[in-house]
């Protein structure tokens, strides 16, 4: 399971920012979505500051812009929700091209979308300039408890293992000419995610019986320790604290 | 539903994160006892499965699908605990790489999706299974309720920080009457699928499931002729923490139904965003989660009085939080001593 195992969100690269330690970025991506989300909503020229400041970030990580704005799809539930915010808020009204909107309304959907995109674009970010495997040792530097982090580490190894055998079941029913159509073909689903249920506890079973016999006691040893140094330290948090000045300021203004 | 950034504000969020630590950490040491030393594989497939299985498209009908949320599944599969761990795990992973859901809502829908699904399930399903004759078949009924009921269950926990710390205003009776029905749709479907599924699995590794260990028949060995008990393995966990352990989740889910009667106006949990947008009522459900906030004077017309009232809805968020996930941090860990005292004085026999 070594080699090999990036995932397809992740880009290769060797620019400044695919180099800094991982915890450094987590630390630093979540300092800087707080910081997004407690800036008051009416200074809306800090948001295009922001925006600022997550582009030049995808510049030094040589991150396409295409590639961070198709990532971004992932957000279009919430913005069908903002959209819809406007028309059924209560309070004030002002007429937009003939339509009443409300007033709260267009400023919470301003305030989710802002802060929802802003948000998204920074985890876009570290996930596609941090592999996986770094994404875990950062995670576990951070003191998350070890024992999670085996377990998302597990989860992550054999995500797509256990994906592909959801696959191979569809493609078995398929080739038996069967097609979900509705609710009456629930059962026949049911009992793949059964199946899939048993062989996925059977292979953690197994997978913890070969641990077992290669020496595992209940942890996991750290084979390629990463440590950060105070000048990268430093240059991770660049970000938050630019941000954070723009957050003051908008504050203050 | 995956809440993102700056749906909550930040206040409210900061304390559904304390919570959500707080009812992880009792978790990894439940999860411990139910799995012992093979928890970090075994959690970590079974959150690979749950992962997995969300991707199961389950068809209504004319082309719209709904899919597994898992909280209840988990839960009646391997136990509350490891159930918790792992939809958090899934959580956790989704928001750090696909960016679903935002960074600082992690510990809002931690809470939502993984702590009140598994809470609210795991606790109807085992009233049921006390109330009903022992069988598969009471297995899989109480499975269908616990999973019906859940999901309406973190859409009241989503409307109760929705109410605390929402960023936005809308009308609390709209909202009321689209929620009120697309999550009994959700919650419908979720049941359905989760009954089939616990049923599938119990046809075949009935052993398997946690829900239902107490099925189990006593192993009987043929020595020359005649049965014979089989030494006793280890203990049974259920069946040593089953009278504490009842009381205290019925407390909370009492706790979560009278939430849910007084707050009404629920939103959606975890599943919402993606059984939603894939039955194409999204625009009902996100609606309906922007339209209750009692203490949504936040909102913006007066920039003074709103940051005022504003930083007011904060303070009793936090402190309304914070009470609450205190609370269920000290019921789980009496829980847990007592467990600890009662397979203390169970092992030395069993060995």
């Amino acid at each position: 399971m070594g080699a090999g195992h990036a995932h397809k969100l992740y880009r290769h690269g060797h620019s400044p920012v695919h180099e800094l330690p991982p915890h450094c970025k987590i630390a630093a991506t979540a300092a800087f979505v707080i910081v997004v989300v407690s800036t008051p909503r009416e200074a809306m020229w800090a948001f295009g500051l922001y925006a600022v400041l997550i582009a030049a970030v995808a510049a030094a990580a040589r991150i396409p812009a295409g590639f961070l704005l198709r990532r971004l799809l992932i957000e279009v539930p919430f913005v069908l929700f903002a959209v819809l915010m406007p028309f059924v808020s209560q309070g004030e009204r002002v007429d937009v091209l003939g339509m009443s909107l409300s007033v709260s309304g267009l400023w919470g959907a301003w305030n989710v979308l802002a802060k929802g995109t802003l948000g998204v674009a920074a985890s876009v970010l570290l996930a596609s300039t941090t592999e996986l495997r770094a994404l875990l040792l950062g995670l576990q530097r951070l003191k998350l408890p070890p024992l999670l982090v085996q377990i998302a580490s597990f989860m992550i190894r054999y995500g797509d293992v256990i994906t592909d055998e959801l696959r191979r079941m569809s493609i078995a029913r398929r080739s038996r000419g069967f097609e979900a159509r509705g609710i009456q073909h629930w059962g026949v689903l049911a009992k793949t995610a059964g199946a899939l249920f048993i062989r996925s506890y059977e292979r953690g079973e197994r997978v913890y019986l070969a641990m077992v016999s290669r020496g595992y006691a209940g942890s996991m040893p750290v084979i390629d320790d990463v440590t950060a140094t105070r000048a990268q330290w430093a240059y991770s948090a660049v970000l938050p604290v630019t941000a954070l000045a723009v957050c003051l300021m908008g504050w203050t203004l | 539903m995956h809440v993102p950034d700056g749906f909550i504000d930040a206040p409210v969020s900061v304390a559904a994160g304390v919570a959500a630590t707080a009812a992880v950490a009792v978790s990894l040491r439940g999860a411990r006892r139910e799995l012992d030393e093979r928890t970090a594989p075994l959690a970590g497939l079974v959150a690979a499965f749950i992962f997995a299985v969300q991707m199961l498209n389950f068809p209504v009908a004319a082309g719209t699908s709904g899919h597994l949320l898992g909280g209840a599944l988990a839960a009646i599969l391997v136990g509350p605990y490891t159930g918790v761990l792992c939809v958090s795990v899934v959580l956790l992973m989704q928001g750090i790489l696909f960016a679903d859901g935002g960074l600082t809502a992690l510990g809002v829908n931690i809470l939502n999706m993984a702590v009140v699904t598994v809470l609210v399930s795991y606790a109807v399903f085992r009233v049921l299974l006390r109330l009903l004759p022992s069988g598969r078949r009471s297995v899989t009924v109480a499975a269908f309720a616990g999973a019906l009921l859940s999901v309406p269950g973190a859409a009241v926990m989503f409307t109760l920080l929705y109410a605390l710390g929402g960023t936005t205003d809308v009308p609390i009776g709209k909202v009321f009457t689209a929620m009120v029905g697309v999550h009994v749709l959700i919650g419908l479907g979720e049941a359905l699928i989760t009954a089939a599924t616990v049923g599938a699995v119990i046809a075949v590794r009935p052993d398997l499931v946690h829900g239902a260990r107490g099925l189990a028949a006593p192993l009987k060995l043929r020595i020359g002729g005649q049965l014979v008990d089989a030494p006793a393995a280890a203990p049974v966990p259920a069946a040593a923490r089953s009278t504490r352990k009842l009381w205290l989740t019925g407390l909370v889910t009492a706790l979560v139904l009278a939430g849910f009667v007084s707050f009404y106006a629920s939103s959606s949990p975890d599943g919402l965003e993606k059984v939603a947008a894939d039955k194409g009522i999204d625009a009902k459900t996100k609606e309906h989660a922007a339209a209750d906030s009692p203490l949504a004077d936040y909102s913006v017309k007066d920039v003074d009085d709103a940051r005022l009232s504003g930083g007011l809805a904060g303070v009793i968020g936090v402190g309304a939080t914070v009470a609450v996930g205190s609370g269920i941090f000290w019921a789980v860990r009496r829980r847990r001593a007592q467990d600890l005292t009662a397979s203390s004085t169970a092992a030395p026999s069993a060995s």
